[in-house]
């Protein structure tokens, strides 16, 4: 089977009058529908992995594979198109627009896709803020929601374009311990009953338990990487994902 | 509605106030732009028709553009020759075979032409004196090339042939010499000559400088006052298309070496004031509209001060570099389109109101009123520079925020 994501040989350095390696030599897949914790002290690369497996930044070295494509080839647009349809983010800041409402959050990645027309557009945004349990938000803007709702918003828009690919940092972090476990049940749905890629970093060693496999990095190196729970069910005995 | 603009839109919905100022800073810009234009270009458009009504599309003059060429030079084309003491050669001035070359005119060109003897004139009525240009006409001709037989206001051009000594003046001339219609007046030419006048006529064309000089008496009375019997100083012609005036002018100046101007070349001078008029015009609404550009320049950079996160987060979900700049230039056109409708709607109610306004001026032209001109142009051109102005002062922070780094970004707000 193909990884969802992949990298192969990757170091980041941060270049400058003393340069900085953020991650050197890591080699890691990731398989559909696998749960992925990411751990290790302040400083070990776990969000910079995080952000070059989402395309969000470039590797100095080595190559990073989305569903076995080379990315290494692809700059500004095509990565961002590729973001957009096939990798959800979730932030530790749940990083909505505040003037938008929940609806209109989600929407937003939906509208810019276009694949949709308004009306399914529409649909498709209610259906995921009600599997996240926010079926009575939809109207409500972030400032008028609790912490945990609005991360539930961002999980929602981070599904919204229907992608393999979840990746989320620290999604926890701002949360108290019973919204944070709100949170990582979402993820783990995701991951075990839509065969989504969820890729999370934590600090938390009882939410890391929970996931699948936990990969732990120490100055930017991966030391440990071991499965925690049995592998994802079997692609054909699974549901449609949420929305589509 | 598109997704962009919707995003453009609630930023800007979201900063009201900042919002409202940059819309006004924009509509005073285009209001002003409008209202000053249609001033500006009513006036001179005014004055323009008013020159052209009231003088000869083209003149012939007695004159030449360049002195003649000595005849050793001619002989010695090229040759380094350098001639001292050549004074100019005594002639009678006129301009010669004037018939003949109107009659020229009017088969050549197919003009309508008629001949003057311009000169100076000092009028006496009683104690009041006054310098004029004493212009020499032939009545039937004239009225065919000129103004002057609709611009009489009492009498007419025609009593000029039934009175002995007939003068038409300008009321301006006529109020500074106190003088009424019928009233006889001393007019002495520059060589001595007197003769007692009778006013049989007042002109008004609107134009100061015309009205407070202007005297008109028969062609063969002028020639008599200024001493050159049966000669003519001028030739006028009229065009049926003002605008060919001055090709025709060189036309008729290479054919018959007499310096011919057109009206637009006889005004160059107030041509140029305009010129500089309009500049300092369009300087100054200019100006305006750079200082809503900043305020537009302004808003758009803090906005994306403040958005420099969700512009980050719009990255990562797979916004490009083109659309994030597509945002902030939207905001730029918005507040561009909005202030320019709103400032459309200024300039038209300033303009209205300068229609309205009534009083009396005494200056290049007499005017009981602003004279306005209406255009959609005027709307049209100020719109575009509102509208272009507006993006241009959105491009350089909308470039900016799409360089954002959703790296930096999002791992400063951890």
């Amino acid at each position: 089977m193909t990884p969802a994501v992949e990298a192969k040989g990757v170091t980041r350095v941060l270049p400058g009058t003393v340069p900085v390696t953020l991650v050197r030599d890591i080699d890691v897949a990731i398989m559909p529908g696998e749960f992925v914790a990411i751990t290790g002290p302040s400083g070990s690369g776990k969000s910079s992995l995080l952000y070059l497996l989402g395309l969000l930044d470039q590797p100095s070295e080595g190559r990073i594979l989305v569903h076995g494509e080379d990315t290494s080839g692809l700059r500004g647009d095509a990565l961002a198109a590729l973001r957009l349809v096939r990798i959800g983010f979730v932030f530790q800041f749940h990083f909505l627009l505040p003037e938008f409402s929940a609806l209109d959050n989600v929407l937003v990645p939906i509208r810019k896709l276009g694949r949709w027309s308004d009306e399914e557009a529409r649909a498709r945004a209610v259906r995921l803020l009600t599997e996240v349990g926010l079926a009575d938000q939809l109207k409500k803007r972030p400032d008028q929601m609790s912490g945990g709702q609005r991360q539930r918003v961002a999980i929602a828009r981070s599904m919204a374009n229907d992608p393999d690919i979840i990746l989320a940092d620290e999604p926890t972090g701002s949360l108290d311990q019973k919204n944070g476990q709100i949170v990582f049940e979402t993820f783990a749905r995701l991951a075990t009953e839509y065969r989504k890629s969820v890729i999370t970093v934590t600090h938390d060693p009882h939410l890391a338990e929970q996931t699948h496999r936990v990969i732990r990095l120490v100055d930017g190196r991966i030391v440990d990487d071991g499965m925690t729970a049995p592998p994802p069910l079997d692609e054909a005995a699974l549901p449609a994902p949420p929305g589509v | 509605m598109n997704l962009a603009l919707d995003i453009a839109l609630t930023h800007l919905l979201s900063r009201k106030r900042q919002t409202l100022v940059s819309v006004l800073g924009v509509a005073m810009g285009v209001g002003f732009f409008i209202a000053i234009t249609a001033l500006m270009q009513g006036f001179q458009e005014d004055f323009v028709r008013r020159v052209i009504d009231n003088s000869p599309h083209i003149t012939m003059k007695d004159e030449y553009r360049d002195p003649p060429r000595q005849p050793v030079e001619v002989a010695y084309a090229g040759a380094a020759i350098q001639l001292r003491g050549v004074k100019p050669k005594t002639e009678i001035r006129g301009i010669r075979r004037a018939g003949q070359i109107m009659e020229a005119l009017q088969a050549w060109q197919g003009l309508t032409v008629s001949q003057v003897l311009q000169g100076q004139g000092f009028l006496r009525y009683g104690s009041k004196e006054r310098s004029s240009t004493i212009t020499g006409i032939e009545p039937d001709r004239e009225r065919l090339v000129t103004r002057l037989d609709k611009d009489i206001v009492a009498g007419s051009i025609d009593a000029l042939k039934t009175a002995a000594n007939g003068i038409i003046l300008g009321k301006g001339l006529a109020r500074r010499l106190a003088v009424e219609m019928n009233d006889t007046i001393t007019v002495t030419s520059p060589i001595g000559v007197i003769m007692k006048m009778k006013v049989v006529g007042l002109s008004h064309t609107g134009v100061i400088a015309f009205d407070e000089t202007s005297a008109y008496v028969l062609l063969k009375k002028n020639q008599v006052l200024q001493g050159k019997t049966n000669i003519v100083n001028q030739v006028r012609m009229r065009t049926d298309d003002v605008n060919t005036a001055r090709a025709i002018a060189a036309k008729v100046e290479a054919r018959f070496d007499y310096r011919t101007e057109s009206w637009d070349e006889a005004n160059e001078g107030v041509f140029g004031v305009f010129v500089i008029q309009n500049m300092i015009m369009y300087s100054v609404t200019g100006a305006i509209l750079i200082v809503a550009c900043f305020g537009i320049f302004n808003i758009i950079s803090t906005v994306i001060f403040e958005k420099t996160r969700d512009i980050a987060i719009l990255k990562s979900m797979g916004f490009a570099e083109g659309d994030i700049r597509a945002i902030f230039l939207l905001e730029g056109l918005a507040l561009g389109v909005i202030g320019a409708g709103l400032g459309c709607a200024l300039g038209l109610g300033l303009t209205y109101l300068l229609s309205v306004v009534r009083f009396q001026a005494v200056g290049l032209v007499e005017i009981q009123k602003f004279i306005l001109k209406w255009s959609i142009w005027h709307y049209a051109i100020a719109s575009s520079i509102a509208m272009g102005s507006a993006m241009a002062a959105a491009y350089i922070p909308s470039r900016r925020a799409s360089k954002v780094n959703p790296v930096e970004i999002v791992r400063g707000a951890a």
